[in-house]
């Protein structure tokens, strides 16, 4: 998916957060990224060099939390586990199962000095 | 650029005129200097410049299209001015190295300055902004608006060009056409009588809501109308970016597989209806009709579903009853809301 754009977006968080937080160097960005949100964590990490390089995030380190996809089966009455969108409950196969977490793409916390 | 999309920032014009972006603020980290008599001293400093230009290479082109329809291109340099205001400061000490002026104020020995700052923010939350404000906008004037996403050849514009024709002017609407290159798309709606606006996203894969609103502002849109906004043609990245429309209409045609919504899921489940299109051709197709709606709803169990044709008009008139009544809810919540 767009990467790039999100990458952006991340780097337009931390300069509006430079300004009332006051830092001007970032050495560390956590990012939680969820199963389901359609990012490819390595195509982040590409991007994240290529863009944060002329920014105030330049030489950063970039972490990445990765969030498990978990969804609530109607007929189990429970939270399971998901690897994609479409997948059935891994408990009874059925699909009426509602996306609960996973697909978050969340700046966490910085370091910065 | 994007190794996955070929996505980034830049270039993007709206009816031919360039975007501008917001300021942009760089501060520089901490310095050290030594001096000659032996002192040394770190300082930071920030500077703050106005950037005003559209971001991507040195050189851009621009599209400029004239009231009279002719239109022509050219190709300027960047100049950036810069307003650098520097302020440092020099704590001396004579042959003393001082570490504990950084932001932190303090410094425990073997600690460096940093600080944690928690931002807890999702990374699309300036789209989810701006899509806010597009859908204030529009619900304050009762404007039904639909965000159209698919395949690049789908046949989203003909079926848009079909469906303004048959609606034959019962409800005012207006057009916002994405597309990375070309007028071509705008040009095909405006040939139907109904005002559009093209967007270009240069180099973007995907309408965000920040161009949206501009382009809702530009086309100054009627009180209790239809919008009608054709992404571009993409079934991965416009699934995130929220635009600020009321539903999200996914166009599969039986040209493509039965398993795209299951390759895609994120369109797919980001939109309350598909309008699978091109149905007149299936006599002469091994598509699965019947499995692709199938594979559809196990992404997405709530997605409706109507079998259209533009060509032979099959489904034409669900598709059309369906809009009108959304056109009516709107108008109906602003009355609500304006009381």
């Amino acid at each position: 998916m767009h990467e790039m754009s999100l990458v952006e977006g991340v780097i337009q968080l931390i300069e509006d957060s430079a300004k009332t937080q006051n830092f001007s160097r970032v050495n560390t960005v956590w990012l939680e990224i969820g199963q389901l949100a359609g990012v490819e964590v390595e195509a982040m990490r590409f991007c994240f060099d290529l863009v944060t390089h002329d920014t105030i995030a330049r030489d950063a380190k970039l972490e990445i939390i990765e969030m498990p996809g978990l969804a609530w089966c109607l007929r189990c009455a429970e939270v399971v586990n998901v690897q994609a969108l479409y997948d059935a409950c891994p408990k009874c196969g059925s699909h009426q199962v509602q996306v609960t977490g996973g697909s978050e793409m969340r700046v966490k916390e910085l370091e910065v000095e | 650029m994007c190794n996955v999309c070929g996505c980034g920032a830049g270039d993007t014009t709206i009816g031919g005129k360039a975007v501008v972006h917001e300021e942009h603020g760089h501060g520089h980290g901490a310095h050290f200097h030594v001096h000659a008599d032996g002192t040394a001293h770190d300082h930071d400093h920030a500077h703050d410049h106005d950037h005003n230009h559209a971001h991507g290479e040195e050189k851009h082109m621009h599209y400029h299209l004239h009231e009279d329809g002719t239109s022509h291109a050219h190709a300027h340099d960047h100049h950036h001015d810069h307003d650098h205001r520097h302020a440092h400061s020099h704590p001396h000490a004579t042959g003393s190295v001082h570490y504990g002026l950084g932001p932190a104020g303090a410094h425990a020995p073997g600690m460096s300055q940093s600080r944690m700052v928690k931002i807890e923010l999702d990374i699309l939350s300036k789209n989810d902004g701006y899509a806010n404000e597009n859908r204030g906008y529009l619900a304050e004037h009762g404007i039904f608006a639909l965000n159209l996403v698919s395949s690049p050849g789908s046949g989203k514009t003909t079926l848009l060009v079909k469906s303004i024709n048959a609606l034959n002017g019962s409800v005012p609407l207006a057009v916002i056409e994405g597309d990375q290159q070309t007028d071509n798309d705008a040009a095909r709606i405006r040939a139907t009588g109904a005002p559009a606006l093209q967007i270009n996203t240069g180099k973007g894969c995907h309408l965000d809501a920040f161009m949206v609103g501009k382009a809702i502002q530009q086309l100054g849109l009627q009180d209790d109308s239809l919008l009608l906004i054709e992404n571009v043609g993409n079934l991965v990245c416009p699934a995130s970016f929220d635009l600020g429309e009321a539903h999200k209409v996914a166009i599969l045609s039986v040209t493509e597989g039965e398993d795209k919504p299951l390759k895609y899921p994120d369109m797919f489940r980001a939109s309350d209806l598909m309008l699978l299109n091109k149905c007149d051709l299936l006599p002469y197709l091994t598509f699965d009709a019947d499995l692709a709606i199938a594979n559809a709803r196990r992404v997405n169990p709530d997605i409706k579903v109507i079998r259209i044709s533009a060509a032979s008009g099959e489904g034409m008139q669900e598709w059309l009853d369906w809009i009108k009544a959304g056109c009516s809810k709107a108008v109906a919540r602003k009355s609500i809301d304006s009381n």
